[in-house]
C-alpha cells in the first residue's frame, strides 16, 4: 500500500469528496492564498500547505479564501450547511475558537434539537491542535474536551494518516456538525493510506497493540506515544493493549470497557489539561462500569494545569511522552497507589 | 508641539534599533537558532515610533503578533526581549511567552498578541481605566489590515465612540494579511469605516515618520482632552515574509525592493533631517553603529543565558493562592 503523510491524506480526502459531491465546498484563511495579490495564486494552500492544489482543481467558487473574520465565516459555513451545502471550514488553530465559538456550540450544535429534529447541518470544521511547535500559549492548546462536552457535535481525533483520510471522509459525509482535529506535529508522519476513498465509522476504536497486563487508552497524537511506550514495555516483559478511540464524541465505550476488563489495569493518556478532559472522562467511565474488575486505580497521564509555555525547555516538560506513560504503567503494575500530585 | 533635535535623534535611534533587531532575528531564524513563530516588523518602524513618541508610562498600547517594533517603541528592554525570543529564563516574560507574547505592563505595553483582533477590545478597557482613574492616559491599539476585518475591531470602534474613550486605533495596513491582499479583503476603506462610527480618521503614508508623528499628535491630543477616539490609517510595507519561513510568492517580483529603494522610512527620515540641517549625517551614522553594537550584545547575551528550569513550569498560573 502507498505511504502518505498526514498532510497528503487530508488533502486527498478533501479532493476525493469534492470530486464526488459538488455540494462540498471548503473555506478558510489563505487555504489557497494570493487573493487580490499580484503574485502567485494558490500561494499558500493553507498556512501549512494542507489544501495546496485544491483551488487550481476546483476553482475559487468552491475553494473560498476568507478575510480574517472567524465569527463571520465559520457562522457562514454553519448557515450554508443548514441550507444545502456540505462545507468544510478551516479554523486555522483551534485556539481561535474563542472568536467564533458561538456559531459552533450555540448555533450548529443545537439546530437539530432546538428545531425539533427539522434541521440537518452537515458541517465539518478542520482545525489544528496540540503542543510541540514552540507556538506558545495561544497556538498550542488541545481544547477537544470543550467540544466533546457539547451535545450535537461530533469530534474526531485521527492519530495517523490512515485515520485522517478515513475519518475526514466520514466527517464530510456525516449529516451532523463534526470538529476534525489535526495535530500540527503530525503532518509529515507517513502511514499506509489506500488510494481509493474510504470512510472510518465514528465511535469505533482501533486497538493498536494487544496485551494482557495493562490497557492504555490514548487520544490523537498520544496514541503514537502510547504505542512507543507499549513497545518499550514489551521488552521489559509488560504487555499492554493500546486503544485509540479515534473519536471522542461518539466514544467507543464498549472497546474501552472490554479491554480494560481483560487487563484490569488502565492508564489514560491525554495531551489536554488534567481537569475535565478525556482522561477524566475515561477514568470515570471505567470506575463506574467495571470497578470490580480493576486491580489498581486508573492512572492518568496528561499535560499539567498551566498554559502551554513557549520556552522549549518548558514545553518539553509540558507534553506527555512515552517515558511518562511507561512510568504510569509501572505504577499500576506495582500496585503503588500514590496520591496524584496536582 | 515641535520635535527638538534630541527628539529627532531619539526617534531615529528607536527606528534603527528596531530595524537592527529584526534584521538580526531574520538571520538567526534562517540559521535555525530561534524556535516557534516569528513575525518581523522591519519596514514599518515609522508607525510604531511615530505613535509611541507621544506616549508615556501611563498610556497603554496593545500590539499584534508583529509586536517587536511596538515593544521597543514603547520602551520595553530590548535585551530582555531578545532573551524572551530565545525562550530564556531572563526573558521579559521568563521565556513563557516568546515572540508572540512579549509584554511589559509597567511600560504600558499590554502585550503582543497571538489572536488577530485581540487588541482593540483590550485598549477600550485600558482607555476606560485611564478615564475613570483620571490618569490623563490614553490607549492605542495597533491593528493590521487583516485584523481590521475582525468583529472585535468593529465592536471596539463602536464601544470607544459610545463611551467616548481616549482610544486610538492605528491601522497598520501593510497591504497583506498573510498571503491575502488588503485590496481584496477590506471592503470600503478604513476611513469610511471610521466615519460609519462617527470617529474621525486620518490617512497617512506610514513610511513617513513625520506624517505619522503629526497624525498621532492630533489624535492623542484629542483623546487626552476628552474628545474621544480617532482612527489612523497608516499605509506601509513589511520587508520580510508574513512569518519567518514564508516564501512570499504572492507579492510581485521586485515589489519589496522597490519600496526599500524609494520609501524606506529610515532613508526618508535621514534625507529629511539632513536636508533641513536638523541633524548631521555623522550623528545618524553614529546612531547606526550604536544600534548594531547594542543588538550584537543583546544577541550574544541572550544566547548565553540559561533556559528556565522545571520549577518555572507551574508558577504564574494564578495570582492568589490556588
Ligand atoms: C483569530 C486569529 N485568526 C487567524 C490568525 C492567524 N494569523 C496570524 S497573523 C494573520 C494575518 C494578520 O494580518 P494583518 O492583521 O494584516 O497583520 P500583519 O501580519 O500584516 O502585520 C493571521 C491570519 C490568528 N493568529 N488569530
Ligand atoms: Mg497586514
Amino acid at each position: 500500500m502507498p505511504k502518505k503523510s498526514y498532510r497528503q491524506a487530508i488533502n486527498e480526502a478533501l479532493r476525493q469528496e469534492m470530486e464526488r459531491d459538488e455540494r462540498v465546498i471548503i473555506m478558510g484563511e489563505d487555504i489557497a492564498g494570493g487573493m487580490g495579490a499580484p503574485g502567485e495564486d494558490d500561494a499558500w494552500g493553507g498556512p501549512l500547505g494542507i489544501t495546496k492544489g485544491l483551488m487550481t482543481q476546483f476553482g475559487r467558487e468552491r475553494v473560498l479564501d476568507t478575510p480574517i473574520t472567524e465569527s463571520g465565516f465559520i457562522g457562514a459555513a454553519v448557515g450554508a450547511a443548514a441550507t444545502g451545502l456540505r462545507p468544510v471550514a478551516e479554523l486555522m488553530f483551534v485556539d481561535f475558537m474563542g472568536v467564533c465559538f458561538d456559531q459552533i456550540f450555540n448555533q450548529a450544535a443545537k439546530f437539530k434539537y432546538m428545531f425539533g429534529g427539522k434541521a440537518v447541518t452537515p458541517l465539518t470544521i478542520r482545525t489544528m491542535y496540540g503542543a510541540g511547535f514552540r507556538a506558545a500559549s495561544q497556538h498550542s492548546q488541545c481544547l477537544y474536551p470543550l467540544f466533546t462536552h457539547i451535545p450535537g457535535l461530533k469530534v474526531a481525533l485521527p492519530s495517523n494518516a490512515y485515520e485522517a483520510k478515513g475519518l475526514l471522509i466520514q466527517a464530510i459525509r456525516d449529516d451532523d456538525p463534526v470538529m476534525f482535529f489535526e495535530h500540527k506535529a503530525m503532518y509529515d508522519d507517513e502511514w499506509e493510506v489506500p488510494d481509493e476513498p474510504y470512510a472510518i465509522p465514528f465511535g469505533e476504536a482501533a486497538v493498536t497493540r494487544e496485551g494482557d497486563d495493562v490497557t492504555i487508552v490514548a487520544f490523537g497524537r498520544m496514541v503514537n506515544m502510547a504505542n512507543e511506550a507499549a513497545d518499550n514495555l514489551a521488552k521489559q516483559g509488560v504487555s499492554c493493549t493500546v486503544v485509540d478511540p479515534r473519536t471522542t464524541s461518539p466514544l467507543d465505550r464498549d472497546t474501552i470497557l472490554e479491554t480494560a476488563e481483560e487487563t484490569g489495569r488502565v492508564v489514560v493518556v491525554d495531551e489536554a489539561h488534567p481537569r475535565c478532559n478525556m482522561a477524566t472522562d475515561v477514568a470515570a467511565l471505567v470506575g463506574q462500569e467495571i470497578f470490580g474488575a480493576l486491580k489498581a486505580p486508573v492512572r492518568m497521564v496528561t499535560a499539567p494545569h498551566c498554559p502551554v509555555p513557549f520556552s522549549p525547555a518548558l514545553e518539553d516538560l509540558y507534553i506527555p511522552n512515552a517515558a511518562k506513560i511507561e512510568a504510569a504503567v509501572h505504577e499500576v503494575m506495582s500496585g503503588v497507589h500514590a496520591r496524584a500530585a496536582e | 508641539m515641535q520635535l527638538s533635535r534630541d527628539d529627532l535623534l531619539n526617534a531615529y535611534k528607536r527606528m534603527r534599533l528596531i530595524r537592527e533587531f529584526e534584521d538580526a532575528l531574520h538571520e538567526e531564524f534562517s540559521a535555525g537558532n530561534i524556535p516557534g513563530f516569528v513575525h518581523l516588523y522591519a519596514g514599518e518602524e515609522a508607525s510604531g515610533v511615530g505613535v509611541c513618541m507621544h506616549l508615556d508610562d501611563r498610556d497603554a498600547i496593545a500590539s499584534t503578533h508583529r509586536g517587536h517594533g511596538h515593544c521597543i517603541a514603547k520602551g520595553c528592554d530590548e535585551r530582555a526581549m531578545m532573551s524572551e525570543i530565545y525562550g530564556r529564563a531572563d526573558g521579559l516574560c521568563g521565556g513563557k511567552g516568546g515572540s508572540m507574547h512579549i509584554a511589559d505592563l509597567s511600560k504600558g505595553m499590554m502585550g503582543a498578541n497571538g489572536i488577530v483582533g485581540g487588541g482593540p477590545p483590550l485598549i477600550c478597557g485600558a482607555a476606560l481605566s485611564a478615564k475613570q482613574r483620571k490618569t490623563g492616559g490614553v490607549a492605542v491599539a495597533f491593528v493590521g489590515d487583516g485584523a481590521s476585518n475582525q468583529g472585535t475591531t468593529f465592536e471596539s470602534y463602536n464601544l470607544a465612540k459610545v463611551w467616548n474613550l481616549p482610544a486610538i486605533f492605528v491601522v497598520e495596513d501593510n497591504g497583506y494579511a498573510e498571503a491575502t491582499a488588503s485590496a481584496w479583503s477590506v471592503s470600503g476603506s478604513q476611513a469610511k469605516r471610521a466615519a460609519g462610527f462617527d470617529i474621525p480618521a486620518i490617512e497617512v503614508d506610514g513610511h513617513d515618520f513625520f506624517a505619522v508623528w503629526e497624525a498621532a499628535r492630533e489624535a492623542i491630543e484629542r483623546a487626552r482632552e476628552g474628545g474621544g477616539p480617532t482612527l489612523i490609517h497608516c499605509r506601509l510595507n513589511r520587508y520580510y515574509g508574513h512569518f519567518e519561513g514564508d516564501a512570499v510568492t504572492y507579492k510581485a517580483p521586485g515589489e519589496v525592493e522597490k519600496v526599500k529603494a524609494e520609501k524606506d522610512c529610515l532613508m526618508l527620515f535621514r534625507q529629511r533631517v539632513t536636508e533641513a540641517g536638523l541633524l548631521d549625517a555623522e550623528a545618524l551614522d553614529q546612531a547606526d553603529r550604536e544600534a548594531k553594537a547594542r543588538i550584537d550584545q543583546c544577541l550574544s547575551e541572550a544566547k548565553a543565558a540559561p533556559a528556565p528550569t522545571e520549577a518555572a513550569l507551574l508558577t504564574d498560573v494564578y495570582t492568589s493562592a490556588y
